[in-house]
């Protein structure tokens, strides 16, 4: 596929290896990296990217996972809509089996809620207009990458006179959840590897804080293997040459300015919440949208009663300290015995985005596990044969 | 789920509701472009377009020019490392 397969060449990545491997040696110390987003997670393990990098090099995996940042509480309000008998509940398949205080929206489906899985928010407006006579509500989730989506949605709806139709919002904000990340003492970073998709709507400017009022280099990346390999380079070479800077891996996407048009729309539908609960992170000021009072109409949360209750984690689950990086998956009792993705305690196990479930499913837990960062070491050792980076 | 997968635009579908119709991996789907339509691109100038598609919307344009020039910096890097693996060999 173009624009794919050009990025996983394994030749390529080699190449951008060793220059990484050059300048682990320059720096002589170890470093630890935040992969911000939930794909970017996703990516190194599948693709093996930390299996190849220098043992001085730590990833640590960020929140940017929003199916894993989503508090119990606000699982059991979605679910409590969607058990109202004249409700059909639409969602992505992402949400579908993160669990609540005491069920899932898979579970509450087979007790008898229509719930269905839908592709794009569109998909749910368009079964509003086939069920007139039912209440249609879609379960918004996201980063600022999904919000135009709905906010789109939420417009054209609106355009078209379509009143059983709403949206629980639960989109979060990327600048904020790195704010309280980088206040938190219990991190200690060298520097972030941006998420490529949200930065593709709000640009790269909203980052200079990290530079300048936190010294700390940030690179926004793309997705594929050679991207994740380019921007840890690039990052590298910022702390060789001791810069801390906003820089951009991923320019065939993403623009300093960000999408205006997309903006724009975010504007539009949505006001900033004065706080929202962040699973592992906690209340954080501002970094929640809701739908504005203009669109009350589409609001879910002013439509239906809901709970509104705040639920504290299974005692057992260290989701929260693994979302901030405080922890490693296997440092948490149920990992892999308890908790698995058959049957999560906790959502990082849940999303293919979570950290616990990319180390249950890709294997990696042998071999991550018995990594130690006493020295620098650089190896040459060309790639495994096979195939590495193809599907 | 903030998965985006590069289409090209093919067809507009609905000038009124900003729908196209997205070759992905050959794989046809019709997606919402009006976050990458303004004054200076119409829906019917999109024809062509690389796009990023994300839970049913077109997100933004592939800037070719810029991807031409990272997989060119790649292709530079591997190129000079195979010269210099050459060289050492050599001696």
């Amino acid at each position: 596929m173009k624009y794919v397969d050009e990025f996983r060449e394994p030749e390529k990545a080699e190449a951008i290896r060793r220059e990484i491997a050059k300048l682990c040696h320059q720096l002589e110390k170890p470093i630890k990296i935040m992969e911000v987003c939930g794909g970017h997670t996703h990516s190194i393990f599948k693709y093996g990217i930390e299996e190849i990098l220098p043992q001085t090099i730590e990833l640590i995996h960020g929140p940017g996972c929003p199916v894993c940042v989503m508090p119990k509480g606000r699982l059991d309000d979605a679910i409590a809509i969607s058990q109202n008998h004249n409700v059909i509940f639409a969602t992505f398949g992402d949400a579908m089996r993160v669990p609540g205080s005491k069920t899932t929206l898979l579970q509450a489906r087979a007790q008898g809620a229509d719930i269905r899985m839908v592709y794009s928010p569109l998909d749910s407006l368009q079964i509003a207009k086939d069920n007139r006579d039912k209440q249609v509500v879609f379960f918004a989730l996201g980063f600022e990458t999904t919000a135009p989506s709905t906010a789109f949605t939420i417009l054209q709806a609106a355009a078209e006179g379509i009143h059983n139709f709403s949206m629980f919002s639960n989109h979060v904000l990327v600048i904020p959840a790195l704010k309280a990340l980088l206040d938190n003492p219990d991190l200690q970073l060298d520097g972030f590897v941006g998420p490529g998709h949200v930065s593709m709507v709000i640009g790269t400017d909203p980052y200079q804080f990290i530079s300048q009022q936190y010294n700390k280099p940030i690179v926004v990346s793309g997705f594929e293997p050679l991207d994740i390999l380019q921007s840890i380079w690039m990052l590298l070479q910022q702390l060789v040459e001791n810069r801390c800077e906003v820089e951009n891996q991923y320019n065939r996407i993403v623009e300093k300015s960000g999408n205006t048009v997309a903006l724009q729309a975010i504007n539009k539908v949505f006001t900033v919440r004065d706080s929202f609960d962040w699973r592992g992170l906690g209340d954080i000021p501002y970094s929640g949208l809701k739908i504005k009072p203009e669109y009350a109409q589409f609001d879910a949360e002013l439509k239906f009663t809901i709970p509104n209750l705040k639920v504290a984690d299974h005692k057992a689950c260290k989701c929260g300290e693994i979302l901030k990086g405080v922890l490693k998956p296997w440092e948490c009792k149920v990992f892999g015995t308890a908790c698995t993705p058959e049957t999560p305690i906790g959502t990082c196990m849940v999303s293919s985005e979570g950290a616990c479930a990319a180390y249950y499913k890709y294997g990696r837990l042998s071999t991550i596990a018995k990594r130690t960062i006493p020295k620098v070491t650089i190896t040459q050792e060309p790639l495994p044969a096979c195939g590495f980076f193809s599907d | 789920m903030c998965l985006g997968i590069p289409g090209q635009i093919i067809e507009i579908t609905n000038v009124n509701h900003k729908l196209a119709l997205v070759s992905i991996g050959g794989v046809k789907r019709e997606v919402n472009i009006a976050c990458i339509v303004d004054e200076q691109h119409p829906p019917e100038a999109c024809i062509g377009d690389w796009v990023l598609v994300h839970v049913g919307f077109a997100m933004n344009r592939i800037n070719e020019q810029e991807a031409a020039e990272t997989l060119q910096l790649f292709q530079e890097l591997a190129a000079a490392q195979a010269g210099i693996s050459t060289y050492t060999n050599s001696v």
